[in-house]
């Protein structure tokens, strides 16, 4: 199983319904979130190009902040997804500086906190809160090593591109471009 | 013109505008590690080398800093942790790939060899009898040594074992210099490698930096002791050795440049901060000039009979040490990956 | 233990998986043998396991008050600490207007009920012995009895028909039902004059019949989608969003016209980046080009239309060589884009956008909106616009409310007889006294609008009303407008009351319960046990023939075979169409309510009134040189004021920044992120200052930001201060001569660099609380 979410650019409006959902689904604090919306800008009026995405931890499958993490509260759970046990954590940042993308933040409680893919909800058969609620349905998430997924399918035929692939993360969000 | 921004979300402290999840505790954690793990070679080195009777302060004094150091440097570290209360999770597994990990455990094995290395000269260093403070000799009798503590059998300790105990290292400090020894340089090259293990930093992402932060650690090791010595001798060495740890320094410097600027475009972009951009001052004058350029000048020059005060070079070795690691800290978080 | 169970987990190399396992029972089932220090997890730490499963998590209907689109959707609630909280909302799978999603804005509904600087007690303005006002925390009792004292007093010494109320959001009926009975129909509601009113007046003069809301366009199936102006995508209204992005993945063309390089923009094959307030000239060449180059829908327009032949001559010079020297359009993509129109034709849409009043001319530019869909077929057609339907729900019997002879249309004598809704501005201008009338206003009742933010010169909305004897604001919030009260009411959130049934239109009538999923907070209450109260002390209490709303809202579904039970289980219901007519049949005969019983080209009824039948471009004013035309819209995470002090919302976006092109910052010395504040073309300068963004994304002549934010009341403790307001720089109104909208894009703004307040305070609310 391989756990792996693509997100259209061509449809997303950058709204941040998905961040304003995940941060009510799993209670994050205000101030913090575990994913965000980037915008970039390229050329001069009226020849523009506009490409927004929806970022958040790529739950890579070649993990930095894993490997660097020196209590093991960093982990890996079945699906290839990254999370972190609160209880385990010294707040000592490895993970944070170790991860490309900056995904990561400290909970005011110290602890590292970051995306966990929703796997209380995808467990329930339910997809993450953030791609359930996405007005535009820009996002698809399912499992890599079954063709039929929806992610399978839709990277399948669409152009692809991952963030900071320089990196060497392997990361396991796809942005349709 | 090409615009980037983030719209939404992200907002976190420590994250944005750039990085600065590690504050001073980081940089000083890193400099008193290299420093103390300069002072446990030395003392070690000389030891093996069988030189422990020439070089008193790198075997005596030493190794006394150096634990200093490290106590200092660990609060520093706990300080910065977010979740102190919980560090004791740091020993419930050992994580080869984790540096911080690595660095809690050499720590956890270098400390007690330090321990027992001040013990060995205890009676050397500092008899009790001498204690000026009564409470204190009081103490150490009521704990740890006999009742009757005479001036001539200083520290007289209660209890066999720890009497034989003594004996058996007094008599050939070898084996635990060797130990030592080796310990310091992991610890010294940890320092470097706790960077270099994250590619997500592209200023860190680099194997020089082990070797580098071992260098420097060392040369800091042999500034201090160069200072904190009275025999001429043993200062003229550490100069000498200085002068050649600051020549290697230099040589990694100029290699690392050198290999940045013809690499990825992200090398290339990483390298052009202390080429021209933000960090380029900072960076030149503290660590290149100050600390390690008009140190090898003054050194040299001492050597050829100039006479200089020699809390000069070594105080600017130590600051271009400990300017270096808060600058490559900062720098490394504020330059990221592009994309 | 836990730590040689570690140890050892890492020595054996098992996988981390199995590797919690064994420490959970590590801490679970052998935490006898481990040491206190070891097992010691504070209580806190556990709530990241705190998260409920949907399936057994208490859940209440709802639909949203964020917007007006008013998605039906489910509150949930989790249990924190014995106690049930508010946790999330979403949408209702079975409901039209989300498809189970809610927008950014919905979803960050929870910040509403959170906001702790909500309105917390009733509260009367009063005087201390040095004439200084103040409020005072006033029971609701006091509160309401000092409305109904004054409401009488109005009636004795004026009339009743003195009472103006301003409206916009769910708890207008139950006011306005009160205010019928006392005796007034004035009831008007911002989204007409300064929103959507020439829309519907220009579609009502072309179709016999408005657009309404939610808009009926079939985005989904549809083509072609032609967007002018509207923002969709920022513009947050969900179905559209969700319709466009479906439209998106079929393949359609999108045309998007904006001067601003909007997120639509981003998305559509072709973006025109007009001149500002030339979109009319635009318009009619587009006609021109598919009218010449037969691009029309011949059949439909034989069949349906009326003046072809007027339209066609009245084009015929508006060629896109015309249009380029006007709004600088390449006439290529003029051609180009009126080509994707008429290929796709009947399956496109000219959107009609919503927020229309622009330049004073709107009503006919909407017009030429409503002939392009015309002459392409679109109006009835699946892929243009389709026929809503509704349910209209029966009230419980109460008397016949009094006659009135004094409406709104009396407000502004004479003129806009086309409007078919109450102007706010109007009303707002007619209680300012003037000897050509016989009452003015003298009392103002203001539910959920903010008038000092949503009405354009404010100066003029202060005037007003200073000249009122009894201003009551029901709001949710210390909006600015609440500073102007006699007395305040606040009324609890939509999440924590019953409110009357949403019965919008869409592709099937349905109907969509709201109801509390907590207590109210605070001394605050729902506004239809307000309006009761109100009702009561003013002896009208006939007219609310319920004790409790559940009694009505019971009584109105058993009338339609539902009851409150199955609507609390199930929040949304569908019903079946009357008419099986989403779409024109075929070759149907259809009578539009227009004079001709056609659609019009040609409108008979304008040329009644005066106006010319079909619209005419005409240019309007430049900025001046230093000046740039002042433009706004929407952020997808606000809507308006009313969301900025929301906790979550404000987390999103909380200021807004001044959208400027990088030739422009160069030109004026701007850098990104510096502060500046703003002064319009009369002199007024804004009250904060507004972070310069630096982008492409803008045209040289204009400078943009988002409405709703440099809020100026410091209650609002989060919003306060934060960004500009454009409204109090849009001081220069260009009215509709037909409807009497106020179109507000017509104000031009300089930089100022130096703080030019003396004081940084400026604070508009004039009392203090106590
Ligand atoms: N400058 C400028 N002016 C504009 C516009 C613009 O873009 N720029 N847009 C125009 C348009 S399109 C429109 S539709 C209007 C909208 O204008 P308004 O409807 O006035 O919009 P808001 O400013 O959001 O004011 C809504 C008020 O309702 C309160 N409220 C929220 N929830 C509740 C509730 O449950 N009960 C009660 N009683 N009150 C509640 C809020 O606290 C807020 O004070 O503004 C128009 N005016
Ligand atoms: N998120 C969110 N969504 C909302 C609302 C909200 O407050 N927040 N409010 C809702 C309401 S009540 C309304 S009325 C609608 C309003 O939504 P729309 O009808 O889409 O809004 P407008 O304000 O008319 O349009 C703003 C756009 O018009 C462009 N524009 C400015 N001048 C011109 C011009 O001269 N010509 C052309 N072609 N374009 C121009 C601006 O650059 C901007 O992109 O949004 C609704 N949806
Ligand atoms: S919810 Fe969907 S459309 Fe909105 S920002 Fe997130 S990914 Fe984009
Ligand atoms: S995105 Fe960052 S936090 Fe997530 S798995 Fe990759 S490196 Fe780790
Ligand atoms: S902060 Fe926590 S999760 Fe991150 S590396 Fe340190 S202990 Fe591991
Ligand atoms: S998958 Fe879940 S945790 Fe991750 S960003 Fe989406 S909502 Fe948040
Ligand atoms: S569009 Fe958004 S804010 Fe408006 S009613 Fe729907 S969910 Fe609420
Ligand atoms: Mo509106």
């Amino acid at each position: 199983m391989r756990y792996a979410m693509a997100i259209d650019t061509k449809k997303c409006v950058g709204c941040s319904d998905c961040v304003v959902a995940c941060q009510t689904e799993n209670n994050i604090p205000i101030g913090y979130s575990r994913d965000w919306i980037t915008e970039t800008v390229e050329g001069t009026y009226p020849g523009l190009h506009l490409q927004i995405r929806s970022e958040r931890c790529n739950h890579c499958e070649d993990t930095p902040c894993v490997r660097t993490c020196p209590t093991g509260a960093s982990h890996v759970i079945e699906g290839g997804i990254v999370k972190v046990t609160p209880e385990e954590c010294i707040g000592c940042g490895s993970c944070i500086e170790a991860c490309p993308y900056d995904a990561r933040y400290v909970h005011p409680e110290g602890w590292v906190d970051k995306c966990t893919f929703c796997d209380h909800r995808i467990n329930n058969g339910q997809d993450p809160a953030c791609v359930s609620v996405c007005p535009t349905t820009c996002m698809y998430f399912g499992d890599l090593d079954d063709p039929n997924s929806e992610v399978s399918r839709i990277t399948a035929v669409r152009r692809i591109k991952v963030l900071a692939a320089e990196a060497g993360t392997k990361p396991q969000i796809f942005y349709l471009v | 013109m090409k615009e980037e921004l983030i719209i939404s979300g992200r907002m976190n402290p420590h994250i944005d505008p750039v990085m600065n999840i590690w504050h001073w505790s980081i940089p000083l954690y890193l400099f008193l590690g290299g420093l103390a793990a300069g002072l446990l070679f030395f003392a070690a080195y000389q030891t093996i080398m069988g030189k422990d009777k020439k070089f008193l302060t790198s075997v005596r004094i030493g190794p006394i800093v150096a634990f200093g150091a490290i106590v200092i440097g660990l609060m520093a570290l706990l300080y910065d942790l977010h979740h102190p209360l919980y560090f004791w999770q740091l020993y419930t597994t050992i994580r080869l790939d984790s540096p911080m990990s690595w660095g809690a455990w050499t720590l956890m094995l270098i400390m007690p060899l330090n321990m027992i290395w001040i013990f060995s000269y205890l009676k050397d260093i500092y008899p009790v009898h001498k204690c000026k403070l009564g409470f204190i000799r009081k103490i150490a009798a009521w704990i740890i040594t006999t009742n009757d503590t005479k001036p001539e059998q200083d520290w007289d300790w209660k209890h066999k074992i720890i009497r034989d105990f003594e004996k058996y290292i007094v008599k050939d400090r070898k084996p635990l210099a060797w130990a030592m020894a080796i310990l310091a340089i992991v610890l010294g090259v940890y320092t470097g490698i706790l960077l270099s293990a994250f590619n997500a930093r592209p200023l860190w992402n680099t194997a020089i930096l082990g070797p580098l932060f071992l260098t420097s650690g060392l040369s800091t090791g042999a500034a201090l002791l160069m200072i904190m010595t009275k025999d001429h001798f043993e200062r003229i060495s550490y100069s000498k050795i200085d002068i050649l740890l600051v020549i290697i320094e230099l040589f990694f410097i100029t290699h690392w440049f050198m290999g940045y600027q013809a690499g990825s475009e992200i090398k290339v972009h990483t390298v052009s901060y202390f080429l021209g951009g933000e960090f380029t001052v900072t960076f030149w004058v503290n660590v290149i000039i100050l600390g390690l350029t008009i140190p090898l000048i003054l050194e040299v020059m001492e050597l050829m009979k100039f006479k200089i005060p020699v809390i000069v070079p070594g105080l600017l070795i130590i600051w271009g040490g400990l300017a270096f690691r808060f600058i490559m800290v900062d720098a490394g978080q504020v330059i990221r990956y592009l994309y | 233990m836990y730590i040689t169970l570690n140890i050892k987990g890492f020595f054996m190399k098992t996988t981390r998986r199995q590797f919690i396992k064994i420490s959970s029972m590590g801490v679970g089932g052998l935490a006898l043998a481990a040491t206190p220090i070891l097992n010691w997890v504070p209580s806190f730490l556990k709530k990241d396991n705190d998260i409920p499963d949907d399936s057994k998590a208490k859940r209440y209907p709802t639909y949203c008050e964020i917007c007006f689109w008013k998605c039906a959707g489910w509150t949930y609630t989790k249990n924190v600490d014995g106690k049930e909280k508010i946790w999330k909302i979403i949408g209702n799978n079975d409901d039209q207007h989300s498809s189970g999603r809610f927008c950014p804005r919905g979803t960050g509904g929870v910040g509403m009920y959170e906001d702790e600087d909500r309105l917390k007690h009733p509260l009367i303005r009063e005087k201390d012995e040095d004439g200084n006002q103040y409020f005072r925390k006033a029971t609701w009792d006091e509160a309401i009895t000092v409305i109904a004292d004054k409401l009488k007093n109005v009636a004795q010494k004026y009339s009743p028909n003195c009472v103006a109320m301003f409206s916009h959001g769910s708890g207008g009926k139950f006011w306005g039902n009160v205010l019928k009975a006392y005796g007034t129909n004035s009831i008007s509601a911002p989204s007409y004059a300064q929103c959507r009113g020439p829309r519907e007046v220009g579609f009502i003069a072309t179709f016999g019949k408005g657009i309404g809301s939610p808009e009926p366009t079939d985005i989904r199936n549809t083509k072609c989608l032609v967007l002018i102006g509207s923002h969709i995508g920022e513009n947050m209204h969900n179905g559209q969003v969700q319709e466009m992005s479906q439209a998106i993945d079929n393949g359609a063309t999108i045309i998007t016209v904006d001067p601003r390089f909007s997120t639509a923009a981003s998305k559509s094959d072709f973006w025109l980046p007009i001149k500002p307030a030339t979109d009319l000239a635009l318009l009619l060449t587009w006609i021109n080009v598919i009218i010449e180059e037969e691009l029309y829908d011949k059949e439909y327009v034989e069949k349906y239309t009326y003046g072809f032949e007027q339209i066609k001559e009245h084009v015929k010079n508006n060629t896109p060589e015309w249009a380029y020297g006007i709004t600088g359009l390449k006439p290529d993509l003029i051609r180009k884009t009126a080509r994707a129109m008429g290929n796709a034709s009947p399956a496109v849409i000219v959107h009609p956008g919503r927020h229309v009043t622009w330049y004073g001319d709107d009503t006919q530019r909407l017009r030429a909106v409503a002939i392009l869909n015309a002459i392409l077929g679109s109006w009835g057609r699946r892929g243009g616009f389709y026929q809503p339907e509704g349910i209209k729900l029966k009230s419980m019997p109460h008397p016949a409310y009094p006659k009135i002879s004094h409406t709104w249309r009396d407000a502004t004598p004479g003129k806009f007889k086309l409007a078919d809704l109450a102007l706010a501005s109007g009303i707002c201008d007619a209680t300012i006294p003037s000897p050509d009338r016989d009452c003015s206003y003298k009392a103002w009742i203001i539910n959920g609008t903010n008038l000092i933010t949503t009405l354009p010169d404010r100066k003029n909305t202060i005037a007003a009303l200073q000249n009122l004897e009894l201003v009551v604001v029901i709001d949710t919030m210390p909006a600015e407008i609440t500073g102007y009260a006699d007395v305040v009411l606040p009324e609890c959130t939509y999440l924590e009351r019953y409110d009357m049934l949403r019965t919008s239109k869409h592709r099937e009538p349905s109907i969509a319960l709201r109801m509390p999923a907590a207590k109210p907070k605070y001394d605050s209450k729902p506004g239809w046990e307000m309006a009761k109260m109100l009702a009561e002390k003013l002896g009208l209490g006939a007219y609310v023939p319920y004790n409790d709303i559940t009694e009505l809202l019971d009584w109105q579904l058993k009338q339609i075979g539902s009851s409150l039970d199955e609507m609390q289980k199930i929040g949304v219901k569908k019903i079946d169409r009357e008419y099986n007519d989403l779409y024109f049949l075929n070759g149907e005969e259809h009578e539009f309510s227009t004079n001709t019983g056609k659609i019009e080209l040609y409108s008979t009824a304008l040329v009644e009134e005066g106006f010319d039948a079909m619209p005419k471009y005409t240019a309007h004013p430049e900025p001046q040189p230093g000046f740039y035309r002042l433009n706004y819209g929407r952020a997808p995470m606000h809507t308006f004021g009313r969301t900025v002090n929301n906790p979550h919302l404000n987390d999103l976006m909380d200021e807004n920044v001044l959208w400027v092109n990088p030739k422009i910052a160069q030109l004026e010395d701007l850098s990104a992120g510096q502060e500046v504040w703003l002064k319009n073309q009369d002199d007024v300068i804004s009250s904060f200052p507004i972070k310069v963004r630096i982008t492409e994304r803008i045209r040289q002549d204009m400078v943009y930001m988002v409405h709703g934010f440099g809020r100026q009341d410091d209650r609002l403790s989060r919003s306060y201060g934060k960004g500009a307001s454009d409204s109090e720089l849009i001081t220069h109104i260009m009215h509709d001569k037909i409807m009497g909208g106020t179109g507000m894009r017509g104000n031009f703004v300089k930089f100022i660099t130096e703080n030019p307040h003396p004081s940084d305070k400026p604070l508009t609310r004039k009392v203090n609380i106590i």
